[in-house]
């Protein structure tokens, strides 16, 4: 089976960086691609059963706001107490109002997929994270081992 | 519209739900089957192309109706 291969590396653990990785894995998988993601670092948050997840316009100034608020709004409001939780809570407002499908469902989707999520042992022994938050199906393999795989991939992509 | 054995209603989904929703949809169908797609997402049409030259499905119509997207696809 000439079956194409796309290897995704997902480092970053906030909202905004969370879509990407399931959205174009579990389209992949949808046209055919065997697909494997590598969480490492923050993208092990991606991986917690219960995903609570945040994003936030400080520190990122490509970030749209309401009202074209993101051109007069200084960066030292957005640091106040409050702010990150309230964007987060717009954020998914808007994409539920808009039919964008939760992290959840597109998790869901991808392991429905048979899309396969390997956490990397290196980074989940660092930050002493318990695998039992994890959600099932999850393996563990270091960088050199994931390599297998991109090696032969006809994408790789770093998130 | 021509004769379609099944209907997949994915209004108010935008990317990649329709195209994720029709797959499962179309993998529990019998070869030859026609799936009729309803799609609001504009993005679908251009993805339903893809989706039907990269799972060598058959996208025998797309069309755009009453504001919305149809299409239908023949499982091959």
């Amino acid at each position: 089976m000439d079956e194409k291969k796309l290897a995704i590396i997902a480092t970053k653990g906030s909202l905004d960086w969370a879509y990407p990785p399931f959205i174009l894995a579990s389209t992949a998988a949808a046209l055919g691609y065997e697909t494997q993601i590598f969480f490492t670092f923050y993208g092990l948050q991606l991986l917690k059963k219960k995903l609570d997840l945040k994003v936030t316009p400080l520190g990122n100034p490509g970030m749209p706001m309401p009202g074209g608020m993101e051109k007069f709004m200084p960066v030292l409001v957005t640091a106040l107490p409050g702010m990150e939780s309230l964007m987060t809570a717009m954020m998914k407002k808007k994409m539920k109002s808009k039919g964008v499908a939760s992290l959840e469902e597109l998790r869901e989707l991808c392991q429905e997929a048979e899309v396969k999520m390997i956490a990397c042992q290196m980074t989940v022994d660092l930050f002493e994270m318990d695998s039992s938050q994890f959600i099932d199906g999850v393996e563990y393999a270091g960088a050199a081992a994931f390599f297998e795989f991109a090696g032969e991939s006809d994408i790789c992509l770093y998130i | 519209m021509a004769d379609f054995d099944q209907e997949l209603d994915a209004s108010g989904l935008n990317c990649p739900l329709p195209i994720l929703r029709a797959k499962k949809t179309l993998n529990a169908m019998a070869a030859g089957q026609v799936l009729h797609i309803i799609a609001t997402d504009p993005g679908s049409v251009k993805d339903f192309d893809a989706f039907a030259k990269q799972t060598g499905n058959e996208l025998m119509e797309s069309k755009e109706e009453g504001g919305k997207f149809h299409f239908l696809i023949k499982k091959s």
